[in-house]
């Protein structure tokens, strides 16, 4: 069960980072976004996989009376998924301001702040 | 009257630090005078060391002790002996006075208190030095040398030459200083011992250890640097550049004599060697005479004294190397000698440069009836520099050269070069006392005068005690060079001075034909400079200039590493950071063989394979959208996908969570994409789809064979089966998702929530700060206001 | 997307989602929800309210502004996280009152304040990101 599901994080992975190595503002946020559901799932999965019976202990016991599915990485999940989205939207905010100053969503035409021309370390003490 | 196992001596270690602190403030209030109440200090610390003298004179050292970092077993512990307690007494006796000369040297300079604060943070330093016990104390005390006097060389900090100088002694000493504490942490190692008294009662086991040669090129590493002696004696008179108090004190008794100070340290378990009596006597007496050498060719006062410190110090290291011990008995007795009438010359020096204006030696001369005291004290520590009877100097060239003449071995070629450098020395002692002040009165820049009494009490006190050591050779011997001498040795002597020699022997001779040498080669001075300067310019090339093309060498290799790892483009950043992430994946998995082999089918039921189907499908359209809509409507289909599978796994937290936040993704995307642009193309080049697709790829296979390769082996539930069994029965809450964050894992999520309120903050100020110009119009700013003006009239 | 319908039905919509959010909220202990999502669910209401009724409306509706809840939240969580240390233990302890009120017992608990300031941190943070973002259409 946790090989299919193995092969579709890699498919999450390959299209994520497909996405990133572009060099359209637009294209990189679409592939953080997809990146962020790919290490979460990856962190699901290495957790074991187990079919719908919740963490939850049942109003009768002290401790869970069958198998339950693994809540550790769900713990560790549940706070990625709000982080990554804020950082999302953090990400959206700063390639929209940038896209406003500078006028392109080119990473590569937006290089304001390297040097150009022949660069000269500074000599002498 | 036993205040020596006490804390006392922390107390003197720490006063100097104190003293640095209210330094500025009493500066500030009394200013040059401020001199007289700070000099106080290192008076009183010369006073309890000297109430120690006794005590250490009979033989007993002492060494208290507090845990500094006890898990790492460093303590902060002193070691009182012969040795140190010299070293101490010159630390604070010579520093008492330059303190005073500070005060008179830099009146009126607006940063005299930063002065006074430098010059007392290295007093401390330099005290923790030589009295550490600990050899990382030590170490560390050791490095604080090296720091406080790059701030003393470069306190000058306006002048490119004083940064360069201060640079060069920070790059040389701390180099040395990393040397010998990988020394140190090897001499650790093999006898066990952290203590500096504990490696000493250690016997042969550094000198029979496998590691001797490695520990004996480690710290010589550390001391050949520090002490100046050649190949890296050139940092020594660079640091001339330091205003004259940090010469007289770092130059003459302190900083450059901490080198010798370790060897002699050492001596005992590193000493009589084959390797020592080879590489010390070459190393020192080279030093000797490339020293005095370059300090013929000089006509500056301060780099004449600079040159013949770095000489000195290649005596005293030559002498240690014989690991003889009449030698020895001179190297403590030149070591005296040494600090005394060098820190009084360089105080002189200073004090001509200070009222004449000059310190060129061409352009002075006549001063005696302008400056008699100056004068005066000046010949007295002259004479003691060129070994005359009756001062201290003396005494210590007679045993020096018992010392080498009554040892076996290489003696002839270690007389003749302590012969010669002696009598450069006498040359360069005669040139800096006579030439000023002796001849027809010369114009110099200032109207030159005496001193106050704050610059010549210090060349007077110290050249005086020169001649009452000397006097007093009995009791100097008793007191002082005989607890050196046994601390050196490692067992205990008493060293029987006399002034006056016992017998007309070798020593004699030697020195009467080093006093004639030097008598003639100084009336042929001119002649001499000319030829050594001449002698240089053909060589042309030193290790100070070597200096400064590594330097320049590293900037320009660190400026091309830059240029070449940052070149300032986001694709290649990233191309770099997943093809090392797909080779991280791919080439362990591969080398180690544990590629995944079989793939068991699972029994998935029809719905579960259309979940997985529509994530995929919602990728495959995110990746070939062609609008804005279509992207953002296929990244909700693959995050809700998403959510599905945590409902089918057992996660409803985790579905309930993706499915508001894919909601609210879709809703930011859509509020903001409108106004960016989606190309409807990728606009990479084939060739870079291609290659980026196969990075993509092998990360993606790398990730899914990790992830098989990870859940077919046995799963630990051990973290799991804690939160299962103690959710309710301790944290009583059924939900264990939920009692794990905010209870078990509490300080996480505090953690967590701080980071998602941050980035609330950082997306407010993005969206609020607007600068008052698009970008453009701050470049033609920067141009010109007349561009600005020009684009103004366009646009009305 | 202001169409009538829509802001008609906006205002009630938005109140039946922060209710439900609270009770998300409170029984997160026991059952599947917890202060990340009952915070998700009303930074959701605030935002669907602005896009139906104008950003102005939310931020009269609600008075504070969105920071300051948030911050008021990030407080609650480390304060509560203070109070194990008058019983002498670490920081961070759980500690539970048992309360009768009307004749029902209530469990009260530090995680209870502790969940409800993360529930106020997301609200704020989210909330007033999707606000600002919202603001910008109107400029």
């Amino acid at each position: 069960m946790e090989a299919t599901v193995s092969v579709l994080i890699g498919l999450f992975f390959a299209v994520a980072i497909y996405l990133l190595m572009s060099r359209q503002l637009v294209r990189i946020l679409l592939g953080i976004a997809i990146l962020g559901n790919a290490v979460n799932l990856l962190i699901f999965t290495s957790g074991r996989l187990l079919r719908e019976v919740p963490p939850i202990i049942p109003e009768a016991l002290q401790v869970p009376g069958e198998t339950i599915a693994n809540p550790l990485p769900q713990a560790l999940i549940l706070t990625a998924i709000v982080i990554s989205f804020s950082f999302l939207a953090f990400l959206l905010v700063l390639a929209f301001r940038a896209y406003q100053e500078l006028g392109t969503d080119d990473t590569n035409e937006m290089r304001v702040a390297e040097p150009t021309g022949d660069v000269r370390p500074p000599q002498g003490y | 009257m036993s205040l020596i196992g006490s804390e006392a001596t922390f107390i003197a270690v720490l006063a100097p630090f104190a003293a640095a602190i209210v330094a500025p403030t009493l500066t500030r209030l009394l200013a040059h005078n401020a001199a007289w109440p700070l000099a106080l200090v290192p008076a009183a610390i010369f006073l309890f060391f000297a109430g120690l003298v006794p005590e250490v004179a009979g033989g007993v050292s002492f060494t208290p002790m507090v845990d500094w970092a006890p898990s790492y077993g460093v303590t902060f512990s002193f070691f009182v002996d012969g040795l140190s307690t010299l070293f101490a007494l010159l630390i604070s006796g010579i520093g008492t006075f330059i303190i005073l000369y500070s005060g008179g040297y830099l009146k009126g300079h607006p940063q005299q208190g930063r002065f006074f604060s430098f010059m007392f943070l290295f007093m401390g330093a330099m005290l923790g030095l030589v009295l550490g016990n600990d050899l990382i104390t030590l170490f560390i005390f050791w490095e604080l040398t090296s720091i406080t006097s790059f701030l003393l060389i470069g306190f000058d900090h306006l002048r490119a030459a004083s940064r360069r100088a201060a640079i060069q002694a920070l790059v040389v000493t701390g180099g040395g200083g990393l040397s010998l504490l990988a020394g140190f942490l090897v001499i650790m190692a093999v006898t066990g011992e952290a203590n500096m008294s504990a490696v000493l009662a250690s016997g042969d086991t550094l000198r029979d250890s496998g590691l001797y040669a490695l520990i004996l090129v480690l710290v010589l590493g550390g001391a050949f640097t520090k002490s100046a002696q050649f190949p890296f004696h050139f940092w020594l008179p660079n640091a001339m550049e330091a205003p004259t108090p940090v010469s007289a004190f770092l130059h003459s008794a302190t900083m450059v004599k901490a080198g010798v100070y370790l060897l002699m340290r050492m001596h005992p378990v590193l000493g009589d060697t084959a390797l020592w009596t080879t590489i010390l006597p070459v190393f020192g007496g080279a030093t000797l005479l490339v020293g005095t050498i370059l300090a013929v060719r000089q006509t500056d006062l301060k780099l004449m004294l600079a040159y013949t410190t770095v000489a000195s110090l290649g005596l005293l290291v030559m002498l240690t190397g014989t690991s003889w011990e009449k030698a020895i008995e001179g190297a403590a007795l030149y070591l005296l000698a040494h600090s005394l009438f060098k820190g009084a010359l360089f105080m002189v020096a200073g004090t001509i440069d200070h009222e004449a204006g000059t310190r060129d030696i061409t352009r002075l001369g006549g001063l005696r009836k302008a400056m008699p005291i100056t004068f005066a004290a000046a010949c007295l520590a002259a004479l003691s520099m060129s070994g005359l009877p009756p001062f201290v100097g003396f005494i210590a060239k007679e045993y020096l050269y018992t010392g080498i003449w009554g040892g076996a071995g290489a003696n002839y070629a270690l007389t003749a070069t302590a012969v010669l450098g002696n009598a450069l020395m006498l040359v360069i002692a005669a040139a800096v006392a006579l030439k000023p002040f002796l001849g027809p009165k010369v114009e110099t820049p200032k109207h030159a005068h005496e001193g106050p009494v704050l610059l010549y009490a210090g060349p007077v006190v110290l050249s005086l005690v020169g001649l009452a050591s000397a006097l007093l050779a009995h009791d100097t011997g008793v007191l002082v060079i005989g607890p050196v001498v046994s601390s050196i040795l490692g067992v205990p002597s008493t060293v029987d001075v006399h002034l006056v020699p016992t017998h007309i022997g070798a020593a004699l001779y030697l020195s009467l034909g080093t006093i004639a040498l030097g008598v003639v080669l100084f009336l042929r001075l001119d002649a001499l400079r000319a030829g050594t300067a001449g002698l240089l310019t053909a060589i042309g090339w030193g290790p100070d200039k070597g200096f400064d093309q590594v330097i320049a060498g590293i900037v320009s290799f660190s400026a091309w590493v830059t240029r070449t790892v940052q070149g300032g483009r986001m694709e290649v950043y990233m191309t770099m950071t997943f093809l090392i992430t797909a080779a991280a994946l791919l080439v362990p998995m591969t080398v180690a063989g544990t590629w995944p082999t079989s793939f068991a089918m699972p029994g998935f039921r029809f719905y579960e394979w259309g979940v997985l189907a529509i994530a995929a499908a919602g990728l495959v359209a995110v990746l070939i959208a062609r609008t804005r809509l279509t992207a953002i409507v296929s990244l909700g289909i693959q995050g809700f996908a998403v959510a599905l599978i945590f409902m089918l796994f057992g996660a409803p937290d985790l579905s309930f969570t993706q499915f508001m936040v894919e909601t609210l993704s879709v809703v930011i995307l859509a509020l903001v994409m409108t106004r960016l642009n989606l190309q409807p193309r990728d606009h990479r080049p084939m060739m870079a789809r291609l290659c980026h697709s196969a990075i993509a790829l092998a990360i993606g296979v790398g990730f899914a064979g990790l992830l098989i390769q990870i859940t077919s082996a046995p799963f630990d539930r051990r973290l799991s089966d804690f939160f299962e069994a103690y959710s309710r029965t301790i944290a009583h809450g059924r939900n264990i998702v939920n009692v794990i964050l905010v209870d078990f894992r509490g300080f996480d999520t505090l953690g967590e929530i701080s980071v998602v309120m941050i980035t609330g903050l950082c997306v407010l100020a993005l969206i609020r700060v607007r600068p008052k110009r698009s970008a453009e119009e701050a470049l033609d700013l920067a141009a010109g206001d007349e561009a600005v003006r020009k684009r103004e009239e366009a646009r009305v | 997307m202001r169409t009538v319908i829509f802001r008609t039905i906006a205002p009630y919509l938005a109140a039946l989602m922060v209710l439900f959010s609270v009770f998300v909220l409170l029984r997160g202990h026991n059952e599947p929800g917890g202060g990340f999502i009952g915070g998700l669910i009303a930074a959701s209401a605030l935002a669907i309210y602005g896009i139906a009724c104008g950003v102005a409306a939310v931020r009269r509706a609600i008075t504070l502004h969105p920071m300051s809840l948030s911050a008021a939240g990030l407080l609650m969580s480390a304060l509560s996280g203070l109070v194990s240390l008058f019983t002498g233990q670490p920081f961070m302890t759980s500690q539970w009152w048992y309360v009768r009120l009307f004749g029902v017992e209530v469990p009260l608990s530090t995680p209870m304040i502790f969940d409800i300031g993360v529930y106020l941190v997301v609200v704020g943070s989210i909330g007033s990101i999707a606000l600002a973002l919202e603001e910008r259409e109107s400029d």
